[in-house]
């Protein structure tokens, strides 16, 4: 495996990017309201969330792609567009597609230039897995080759940060996890990287620090394993005969879901839920207890937040 | 805060300095060298800009041009108008539909994102456009030349091409507005649209002389006349106009355009795409 030197650790106290009070407008809709989010170098931090719920807006501000209707975003302590800034980012943003007809090497080679301390190609064909690739054209490379080469391109300039904007969108299970792989060898090598996603399980999966994001507001922020404390501690499953309405009036249950024939409770005090729930309904059967998913808490948290409006 | 987030770069001698002085020739080369290689690997951009002139120039040109328009042989006539006709394709297109095209993929706005000279984006496309004019010019004079007893001096020949390819920056700019205004799907019909008839009224397939009296009384609005008179006059073949006239006009005309187009590159700026 070719290396060259990766940025060396930063502190992790180090804010690298940052929003402060920041609210942005399309018009008259709010995609951003008042949000402030630092990112500490070093880390991944996830921002999560429903389509439209914001994230792609917070990447652009950071980015210097448009400007703040109010607040201030930072970028290594500089306005995002200040070209000191943009030679330390690299971001891999949601595009349908680079010109057709040139090759993986052509890409990486114009990408290359633009930066004073490019990877060498060799060690992007690498990183990317996309070596005996180079002479083909972009129109001929498969859905998760082209994202392969998009990743490329994000590092083309050896960054400090990148942006990873639903990097694995469209994509099929294999060629997700294939991905993961490549950006988590990326977060090795010491970058700060900044994902958005909608899938919970790649927040889970590659993220140090998850901001939920939903309507256009942080809703909560923390590690996953905090986030996933927030709310319910515990996940259980089972069918029975007890009303939803009043299993949710137990103690400790924060909110009951039908699947199907089966009920969902997210509750904190999940063995005494248990007890009272078979106490109530004998002929209860294929119970299950786990601890909740990140899933589960993404939903109470959207919900309580729903009840609050 | 910034000395701390440099220190990572160190040992490879970097400044901050240093980071941001890029090879800005390699940077403008390399831009144009894909730009030319992408649009030449396009069939729809490198058969039609190409072919089409080619293939009107040997249809009407050399095949029925045996004798002469106005002072000059019908070879030579037909030369210019065809050639002005495919350097105006070749910057309408290579502009127009690439800038619209490549905005609605995002890839524009994934190069906003990069520390690109923006400018480099544009020069490229503009150097692209002049090489395949250049390439069209050449071909139609090689062409008549061989076929059509087409003879012309060589330093009047240099001036044409140079004429030709100067001419075609204001079709760069309406094309650039184009490709701002209209999405990737509509471009090619929307440039279509406006290219055909300007060329027709403009006297660039048949001798303006011999259209319709009341387009013949149009074609001094539009850029493609000055710029077909502008290099008919080069071999002693236009309707007499000023020489500064057609430059005039056509100055306006790149000048109206590239600050619509500049308008809107701003306005596309806070949009989520571009």
């Amino acid at each position: 495996m070719m290396t060259t030197q990766p940025p060396q650790e930063t502190p992790a106290k180090v804010t690298v990017a940052a929003l402060h009070s920041v609210s942005r407008y399309y018009g008259k809709v709010c995609a951003l309201q008042d949000v402030s989010l630092e990112i500490r170098a070093g880390k991944v931090m996830a921002l999560l969330g429903p389509n439209g719920a914001g994230k792609t807006t917070a990447v652009n501000l950071l980015l210097g792609l448009m400007r703040p209707t109010r607040g201030e975003a930072t970028l290594f302590g500089r306005t995002p567009n200040h070209p000191q800034s943009r030679v330390r980012v690299g971001a891999m943003l949601q595009i349908s597609g680079v010109p057709a007809t040139l090759k993986v090497r052509e890409h990486i080679d114009l990408f290359r230039s633009y930066y004073p301390d490019p990877l060498p190609l060799a060690e992007l064909l690498d990183i990317a897995g996309l070596i005996g690739l180079e002479e083909r054209v972009y129109g001929k490379l498969s859905g998760g080759q082209k994202q392969r080469l998009h990743l490329a391109l994000t590092l083309a300039g050896n960054p400090d940060l990148l942006f990873l904007d639903e990097p694995t969108t469209g994509l099929d299970v294999t060629t997700r996890r294939a991905l993961w792989a490549q950006v988590r060898r990326v977060i090795r090598q010491g970058r700060t990287v900044v994902l958005t996603t909608h899938y919970l399980e790649e927040a889970d999966a590659l993220a140090d620090r998850i901001a939920l994001l939903d309507h256009g507001v942080i809703i909560a922020e923390g590690t996953p394993a905090e986030i996933k404390a927030r709310t319910a501690n515990r996940r259980i499953r089972c069918l029975t005969r007890s009303a939803p309405s009043w299993i949710a009036e137990l103690a400790g249950v924060s909110s009951v879901r039908r699947d199907g024939q089966a009920t969902e409770i997210l509750a904190t005090n999940a063995e005494e839920v248990v007890l009272e729930l078979l106490q109530a309904d004998p002929s209860l059967r294929e119970l299950e207890v786990s601890n909740a998913r990140l899933e589960d808490a993404f939903l109470a948290l959207t919900r309580q937040q729903g009840e609050k409006v | 805060m910034t000395p701390t987030m440099t220190k990572g770069r160190a040992p490879r001698g970097s400044s901050p300095e240093r980071r941001v002085r890029r090879n800005m020739v390699k940077i403008f080369w390399l831009e144009t060298k894909y730009e030319f290689l992408k649009n030449l690997r396009l069939p729809i951009y490198s058969l039609s800009t190409l072919l089409f002139p080619v293939m009107f120039y040997i249809f009407f040109g050399l095949s029925f041009g045996q004798g002469s328009i106005g002072p000059v042989s019908a070879a030579l006539y037909y030369a210019v108008t065809y050639g002005a006709f495919g350097i105006i394709g070749a910057a309408l297109f290579g502009f127009g539909v690439t800038v619209a095209v490549e905005r609605g993929q995002g890839w524009m706005r994934l190069k906003r994102a990069c520390p690109m000279p923006p400018l480099a984006y544009f020069v490229a496309k503009i150097i692209m456009s002049l090489l395949f004019g250049a390439m069209i010019i050449l071909t139609l004079l090689l062409l008549g030349a061989l076929f059509g007893g087409l003879q012309i001096t060589i330093p009047k020949g240099a001036l044409l091409v140079t004429v030709l390819m100067a001419g075609a920056l204001p079709f760069c700019a309406i094309g650039l507005a184009i490709g701002y205004l209209v999405g990737p799907n509509s471009a090619p019909a929307i440039v279509n649209l406006v290219y055909l008839p300007m060329a027709f009224a403009a006297g660039l397939w048949i001798p303006i002389q011999a259209l319709p009296r009341f387009i013949q009384g149009l074609a001094p609005l539009l850029p493609t006349y000055h710029f077909a008179q502008l290099a008919l006059g080069v071999i002693g073949a236009s309707q007499g106009g000023s020489a500064w006239l057609h430059l005039g006009v056509l100055a306006a005309y790149a000048t109206v355009f590239l600050l619509l187009a500049l308008f809107l590159y701003f306005r596309d700026e806070g949009k989520t795409y571009g």
